[in-house]
């Protein structure tokens, strides 16, 4: 076991810009649709418009006499696929594998032209026919037929006596809350480029983990995997809409296959809204019983959110009430309601960033309740073990994070009476809520080999999505072999490298960056083997040595979390404006404090939480995934309709680090950030609109129509 | 995409009798609206006839008011002195819309026939929606209406228009000047959008063939004291949830005579004669403003989900008469 790294450190820890950052910014970076191939095909889908039926009739006539058409594909042609698994598939349903129709937006044709303009006209060529069938897509019309779903944690816990509790309890909080339905909307849309040679797949992907396509494909169209190459050298942004594996990547390459010519397939805006997975909406009943002093005494949180008629997928929205506070009574329990839409996938942050909406929001009511200050109350119930399983936590700086960032706000200057501070006719508001995220681990493997020119290259599978992995590995390598960051660079995204996981579950710098660091390690006790010192030129030990490259290769594998209960925490602060005639609310200032482990680029990791703020805002104030229940079908799926945070909307964000090394989450002591950032500002937000207005708002996004009183 | 034909005009004849021969035939000036609607299958034309080249892109300001070149784009129009100082409403509208760099491209005669934003119209594979296809319904009457009418629409359309500076025009009192084969013609603003009735698939009184060449806003005494407030949930690229333009002539504190025209609540700048009324003569007061205001909503209809828009709308309007008047 390598330990956590003795400072003073020589590039970890120390802020760096980008490696890539001109290549990504000139357009030099190659992502997936950019791949070039000879005799390249394009294939558009052509989708259902109803949610559920039976594909009666399927004209391709025109469609496929259009010019340059070369082939379309329906369920009537295209050969029949092997059932995926989930994971890695993100549903198991696979279109234009029968007449079914389960969701509005799934494929019913592929058409393929020589030039992407004649397969999007043949596309729009196709004609269905169906026979329609009755369905339900609105879950809250249904949630008495809500159900126990399977997926990755338990439903239902249960600590204590939480009757008997909320029973004594002077002080109660007994709500409901709403969160919507929300899509990705990275700015790349999912594209696949499937080459075919000699029986082996390359594929050209968008997506966070090359061997979840790999495995996907492989098992779709059975074949062996080492016969699939995946590659992804960049992904413009995923946030969980590219981390499973879904129908249009597995239909390229049985298609790419059948033509026996390059095929690629770049979705549209509007397709992104039902080819891959949405986060769902979430009801959440909170009940919460209180000392009079605000001491919990029991906290029962229910969840219950929307799948597919075919795929559980549970959004654990109770899941931060089992570790955030101290009670000594604490209920979960988490149900679905199937309804006839395509499955849910997570995103940008799953589970605590959805469930903390309702926790942080009921814990202000209580300080309400109770008359005590917000940030008062999360102290006195400071959880310093996990109080649902009662182990220790790895690390937790939170009580850091609540002091640094409180006193940054000007927190202890707030009047906590609702509508007490105002500018002219504009109500100010302060709000605080805390972050809790769940740390995901995942095996890694990474080689490191110093070049006779004393360059060193990483290779890691791993994937760039935008967070940063370029240069954090380089960083990681660098300060083990005490070389400068710009000597170093890695070769990542592709499946032939050393096996990593998934870019998701924040859990690439730890989890990569430590099979990095034992790589580097291991190669460094080699070179001193050779009699380096200190300082010297690699190439040069090298070159003494009579060889032209020296390798390493290295893994890291998280083994048992059994004895600690690991997370990743913050305290947001946020201020809000509000008009007193037109109440929109305008954020017009954030400030988090977080722990999450050693913190390997703050320059990197700071815009990693303040992309992460910026999801807070939209997911408060502006996003909202919307669907006619009577038709079935999402309306607006384009960016003019689903809104996201435009820079007028986003103010000066303060990102503040706690002090911290999680020696048992990873040997580089590091946690992860990619979706901390996202996790409590929209409560902070929806704090500050009742501190602004006296109005308690319980459902995102906020709407002007709920504070005009 | 359906597959079309290119063509450039090269002089305003040109355009109209390239149109008149053929009723599959667009224009596109700054193609900011066409080609959105030529994506998501809104329109199918034949043939594309671009009139950029033509010369009609002037700014004017004489004594008499401005006169803008269709093709005037609105970056350009908002950031003329002229507007600036003597037309305020009308840059502010401008400044307000859409993003930079679709304002650099969009032409002001485009901005006019802009199409509304109903997602039921602007669907990428149609849905139920009689200005889309007429006869097929209106999804919206009984669907999701939070943006939706809440004056002049009828049960075949709920949709409202989008064009911002459309509703400071407005109020400005302007007029457009069409061309066609029997000649120009001028339209007041005030008759140049219809009502959606039994046909909501025209917007204009335009037919098939005309080209707008120009936009005149007349100097009145209210001009210079004009104002656009836009109300929206994003702080910028966002059309208007709710918008109010106001024209401004007082007479030391009270209000001589005042135009007012809102956006975002009707199939067209719906004009609040019982409120320009009702106005005249009273002080500029926050109060008596209200009151005044009030009472011009009583025709209001909401639909299931924007009783809303009364109250803010409303609200839109006093705000608006308060920043005119030097009160806000």
């Amino acid at each position: 076991m390598i330990s956590v790294l003795a400072p003073p450190s020589r590039a970890i820890g120390v802020p760096h810009e980008r490696l890539d950052g001109k290549e990504k910014v000139s357009g030099r970076a190659c992502y997936a649709a950019d791949t070039p191939a000879e005799r390249l095909a394009y294939g558009v889908f052509a989708l259902a418009n109803i949610p559920r039926g039976r594909i009666a009739q399927l004209d391709v006539g025109r469609a496929e006499h259009a010019a340059g058409v070369l082939r379309i594909f329906t369920h009537e042609n295209m050969p029949r696929l092997n059932p995926v698994s989930s994971p890695p598939a993100g549903q198991s349903l696979l279109p234009l594998q029968s007449d079914r129709i389960a969701y509005e937006g799934q494929p019913i044709a592929l058409a393929v032209a020589a030039t992407l303009e004649q397969a999007a006209h043949a596309a729009s060529l196709v004609r269905a026919e169906y026979e329609r069938e009755p369905f339900n897509v609105d879950f809250r019309t249904q949630l008495e037929r809500a159900v126990e779903g399977q997926s990755f944690f338990e439903s239902d816990t249960r600590v204590g006596d939480v009757e008997r509790e909320l029973a004594q309890a002077p002080i109660r909080i007994a709500q409901r809350y709403r969160t919507a339905d929300r899509h990705h909307c990275a700015m790349e849309p999912s594209a696949t480029v499937a080459r075919w040679e000699n029986g082996s797949l390359t594929l050209d992907d968008a997506t966070q983990y090359v061997w979840g396509v790999r495995m996907a494909v492989a098992q779709a169209l059975d074949i062996a995997p080492e016969r699939v190459r995946v590659r992804s050298s960049y992904a413009g942004g995923g946030f969980g809409s590219k981390g499973y594996v879904w129908p249009h990547q597995v239909l390229t390459a049985a298609a790419a296959r059948e033509l026996e010519r390059p095929l690629k397939v770049v979705l549209t805006r509007a397709q992104a809204f039902t080819a891959h997975g949405y986060q769902t909406a979430s009801e959440q009943a909170l009940d919460i019983g209180a000392e009079r002093d605000g001491t919990l005494r029991a906290v029962r949180a229910t969840s219950i959110n929307p799948t597919s008629r075919f795929d559980d997928y549970v959004e654990y929205c109770a899941l931060s009430a089992r570790s955030l506070y101290a009670a000594p009574a604490i209920e979960t329990r988490h149900r679905v309601v199937h309804v006839d839409r395509s499955t849910p996938t997570p995103m940008r942050a799953p589970h605590d960033g959805v469930a903390m909406v309702g926790l942080e929001i009921a814990m202000d009511e209580l300080a309400y309740e109770a008359g005590i200050d917000s940030l008062e109350l999360r102290l006195r119930n400071y959880a310093q073990r996990d109080p649902t399983t009662g182990k220790p936590f790895s690390s937790k700086e939170l009580r850091a994070c609540y002091r640094l960032a409180a006193e940054r706000f000007g927190w202890s200057g707030r009047n906590p009476r609702p509508g007490a501070m105002r500018e002219g006719r504009v109500r100010i508001g302060w709000g605080m809520a805390t972050a809790l995220m769940g740390t995901f681990r995942m095996p890694a493997s990474a080689r490191v080999t110093v070049e006779s020119d004393g360059r060193v290259l990483i290779e890691a599978g791993t994937q760039e999505i935008g967070t940063g992995v370029r240069t954090i590995m380089p960083q990681i390598a660098a300060d083990v072999l005490g070389v400068p960051i710009e000597q170093v660079r890695i070769a990542l995204g592709d499946t032939t490298l050393p096996e990593t996981g998934g870019t998701f579950g924040s859990s690439t710098t730890m989890s990569v960056g430590s099979a990095v660091l034992d790589a580097a390690t291991r190669l460094r006790d080699e070179l001193r083997e050779l009699g380096a010192h200190e300082d010297e030129d690699l190439g040069a030990v090298l070159s003494r040595s009579g060889r032209t490259s020296l390798s390493a290769d290295g893994a890291w594998s998280p083994g048992e979390e059994g004895d600690f209960s690991m997370h990743t925490f913050g305290a947001v602060f946020a201020e809000v404006r509000v008009d007193e005639d037109l109440p929109i609310p305008r954020v017009s200032r954030v400030v988090g404090a977080y722990s999450a482990g050693r913190i390997i680029n703050p320059t990197t990791a700071r815009s990693q939480i303040q992309g992460g703020m910026v999801w807070g805002i939209g997911q408060a104030l502006l996003e909202e995934s919307s669907m006619d229940p009577t038709l079935g079908r999402y309306l607006s799926k384009n960016l003019a309709g689903y809104l996201v945070p435009a820079n007028a909307d986003v103010p000066e964000l303060e990102v503040i680090f706690a002090e911290e090394v999680d020696a048992h989450a990873s040997p580089l002591g590091a946690k992860g950030i990619g979706e901390l950032g996202a996790v409590g500002v929209a409560p902070a937000i929806a704090n500050a609109v009742f501190h602004a207005t006296g109005v308690r708002v319980r459902e995102l996004p906020i709407r002007l129509e709920m504070l005009l009183a | 995409m359906h597959p079309f034909e290119y063509a450039r005009a090269g002089d305003a004849a040109g355009a109209v009798a390239a149109l008149a021969g053929d009723p599959e035939a667009a224009f596109i000036a700054g193609g900011t609206e066409l080609v959105n609607w030529l994506k998501d299958g809104i329109e199918r034309p034949g043939r594309v006839v671009d009139i950029n080249r033509l010369p009609l892109g002037q700014i004017e300001a004489t004594s008499a008011g401005l006169r803008i070149g269709t093709l005037a784009r609105m970056s350009d129009v908002a950031a003329h002195r002229a507007v600036r100082s003597g037309f305020p409403a009308l840059a502010e509208a401008l400044e307000r819309s859409a993003s930079a760099q679709l304002r650099n491209m969009a032409s002001m005669g485009g901005n006019l026939l802009q199409r509304t934003r109903c997602p039921y119209f602007r669907a990428e594979t149609d849905l139920p929606c009689n200005k889309r296809r007429p006869g097929s319904g209106c999804a919206a009457r009984e669907g999701l209406n939070r943006t939706h009418a809440i004056f002049g629409w009828s049960d075949a359309c709920v949709a409202t228009h989008p064009s911002d500076a459309a509703v400071a025009l407005r109020a400005l009192e302007a007029s457009v000047r069409v061309l066609g084969r029997g000649g120009e013609r001028s339209i007041p603003l005030a008759d140049f959008y219809r009502l959606p009735g039994d046909a909501p698939e025209r917007d204009t009184v335009l037919e098939h063939g005309e080209l707008i060449v120009g936009i005149d806003v007349p100097a009145t005494p209210r001009a210079r004291r004009s104002w656009y407030v836009k109300v929206r949930e994003r702080a910028s690229y966002e059309f208007a949830l709710v918008s109010a333009a106001v024209a401004l002539d007082l007479d030391g504190g009270r209000i001589r005579e005042v135009r007012i025209a809102l956006g975002g609540v009707a199939p067209m700048p719906w004009p609040l004669t019982e409120a320009e009324r009702a106005l005249a003569g009273l002080p500029l007061e926050r109060a008596a403003l209200a009151r005044a205001v009030d009472g011009a909503f009583s025709e209001a209809r909401p639909l299931a989900r924007n009783a809303f828009k009364i109250a803010l709308a409303k609200r839109t309007v006093v705000r608006a008469l308060e920043i005119a008047g030097g009160m806000a």
